[in-house]
């Protein structure tokens, strides 16, 4: 047994963290809440004298952020999707193939991470524009599936190294093809693995901002990140409606990861153990 | 059930070859074991008959069907793994009857050929379990099964026992020898443990740098190996090399170590210096005086007799004895070999020389 002290220690300095990793959370709640009459004057206050759900009725009925809620599901669902088959198909060749230029590929999907979003938005947009991609869902879904694919390939290919390749093989002398030893064998000793990229790849999409800016200008095809900008106007910041908007755009988030998590949970410690 | 024809067969890992020209044809119901130590090669040719590696050059033909542009599902073969490979996420029911559904046998065939496999294998009680709710014995005879139920060409064994303790290897080994007994089937079994070799085997194939050594019963590997590598590879304690020479003298021709006389050998074998292979087993000890003198350096017992570790003229060997005799570390002794229980090498190739 530790002593008394330790164990304080130990729990206090979680307990710090984990306020200082949640507090921004409930203060996004809490202003939310918070009627816009007492929103300066009692800013500071913990919890504010009297609550009111006025501001998500606002964002609800009198703003555009439906729309753009609805759009984020789409782009982010749609780009988590195509992420993943992508990702599983390439993460599975990188693990059981050898074949001409393998290394090459796997550098240039490495050189891919290495620049910063901000060098290329002009370039893709100069590329989207012709296609008629630009201010459409589409585009945002095809720009990010691209430059999610590269990470995803290799998370998915280490949940492929996991997986021993005699299952495999054994499957194959059982009389299976390779195509139904993936599907029937490998694929559902993969799901923590799937689980996990979706879950990456869904955040990531459902958060992004910059593309999504700069992509799409029309109210039509703005996802949720943008639509938050819609709340700052040249005079004045309507804190109460964006962080209602703000606390709604969350819930898709932790409803996703509630499905998820059991598999995510898994997925995550398989991989740290095997390395 | 069918023979297996390995004809040329070659294989190269980039640069490294692997198998340099295999022959061999083993018989329709047949248990063959390929041993050798690793890197030999023998997993690989496994993999070949198996249809996991693809061949570079030579012909592999299974009941007289040529397969080297086969995939693995249309050899029919079926392969038990180091790892036994059970699907982990089936439970063993479903384990041993994945061959069976894919090949869209009819319920009734599969829930008969379940019933026997598990009768066989006592895996009745376990039939629902998972492959993790099951210990490492039981996962070995899962594996078994699933190879049993489908009634295959032939059976392939990829080193199966290695991963279980030594108690359960000996059992396992003498339920795998039953099996084939009343099953009859073609069998290829890889190991690298000369003792699963000689217990098992009709035939043993000794393989070493992707080169078979040596084919034959086990008792000719033992009594009669091709080269030193075979005669140092089989047997335990294993055999004792003993620089030496083959002289001619009043008596005939003999051949010493050193200035002792080990015995005599047929007068057309040449004289010049050779390899004395020895089997422990082989040495009768006897009292000082009487045949080559060596003095004791150390005494094993091992329960079943002892192990006595001899200098004779500078050179270690080993003797095994049965008898419990008071031996003590310097004590002197004399050996005999009896005629015909050594083998003579030469020491270049070490090849086997007459006599």
């Amino acid at each position: 047994m530790r002593n008394p002290g330790y164990w304080i220690f130990h729990y206090g300095l979680l307990a710090l963290f984990v306020v200082f990793a949640l507090f921004p959370l409930f203060w996004l709640f809490k202003v939310s809440i918070t009627p816009n009459d007492l929103l300066y004057s009692e800013g500071v206050r913990i919890w504010p004298s009297r609550m009111s759900f006025d501001h998500y009725g606002a964002v609800l009925r009198h703003s555009d952020f439906p729309l753009f809620f609805r759009n984020s599901v789409i782009v982010s669902t749609l780009t988590a999707f195509f992420s993943t088959i992508f990702a599983a198909a390439g993460g599975y060749a990188f693990s059981r193939f050898t074949f001409g230029g393998k290394l090459w590929i796997v550098g240039l999907l490495l050189v891919t991470q290495m620049f910063p979003l901000v060098m290329i938005v002009a370039p893709i947009f100069r590329l989207l524009a012709p296609l008629g991609l630009t201010n459409s869902l589409t585009g945002l879904v095809i720009v990010y599936t691209a430059f999610n694919v590269p990470f995803a390939v290799f998370l998915m290919q280490s949940f492929f190294d996991g997986i021993p390749k005699e299952l495999e093989e054994a499957a194959m002398m059982d009389g299976a093809s390779r195509f139904q030893a993936l599907l029937q064998i490998i694929f559902p000793l993969t799901l923590p693995g799937i689980a996990a990229t979706l879950g990456f790849v869904f955040t990531a999409a459902w958060s992004e901002l910059l593309f999504a800016l700069m992509l799409n200008s029309s109210t039509a095809a703005s996802t949720f990140p943008v639509g938050l900008l819609a709340f700052v106007s040249k005079f004045s910041v309507d804190f109460g409606q964006m962080m209602a908007a703000g606390v709604l755009a969350l819930i898709p988030v932790c409803v996703f990861f509630f499905f998820i998590q059991r598999y995510l949970v898994q997925g995550l410690t398989a991989g740290a153990v095997k390395g | 059930m069918a023979s297996i024809d390995i004809a040329a067969v070659r294989k190269s890992y980039g640069a490294t070859p692997v198998l340099r020209g295999i022959d061999l044809t083993i018989a329709n119901g047949e248990f063959v074991v390929l041993v050798g130590p690793s890197g030999c090669g023998k997993s690989t040719l496994l993999r070949l008959i198996a249809g996991l590696e693809l061949i570079d050059k030579g012909e592999i033909r299974i009941g007289g069907r040529r397969v080297n542009d086969l995939p693995p599902k249309d050899r029919d073969l079926a392969m038990v793994f180091q790892s036994y490979a059970l699907y982990p996420h089936m439970s063993v029911r479903d384990n041993m009857s994945y061959a069976l559904r894919l090949r869209k046998t009819p319920k009734e065939k599969i829930a008969a050929a379940l019933k026997g496999a598990s009768a066989k294998l006592g895996l009745d009680a376990l039939i629902e379990r998972k492959p993790r709710a099951l210990s490492g014995g039981q996962r070995q005879r899962v594996a078994m099964g699933r190879a049993i139920v489908r009634d295959p060409q032939a059976f392939l064994f990829d080193e199966p026992l290695s991963n279980l303790d030594a108690r359960l290897r000996e059992q396992m080994r003498f339920e795998i020898k039953k099996l084939h007994r009343d099953l009859g089937a073609t069998s290829v079994y890889v190991t690298h443990d000369q003792i699963e070799a000689m217990t098992m085997a009709d035939r043993i194939v000794a393989m070493n740098e992707g080169v078979i050594q040596q084919v034959g019963s086990p008792s000719d590997l033992y009594d009669n190996p091709a080269n030193l590598f075979v005669a140092g590879f089989i047997g335990s304690p294993a055999m004792n090399f003993l620089q030496a020479r083959t002289v001619a003298g009043p008596g005939g021709m003999s051949v010493t170590v050193g200035q002792a006389e080990i015995a005599k050998v047929p007068p057309a074998t040449p004289t010049g210096p050779v390899v004395l292979g020895l089997r422990p087993e082989r040495i009768t000890l006897t009292a000082p005086g009487q045949g080559a003198q060596a003095a004791v350096d150390l005494v094993e017992p091992t329960g079943l007799g002892m192990i006595v570790h001899l200098d004779l003229d500078g050179q270690q060997l080993k003797t095994f004895t049965t008898e419990r005799l008071p031996l003590k570390a310097g004590e002197r002794v004399g050996l005999m070999v009896p005629p015909g229980s050594f083998c003579l090498f030469a020491p270049g190739t070490g090849e086997r020389l007459a006599g």
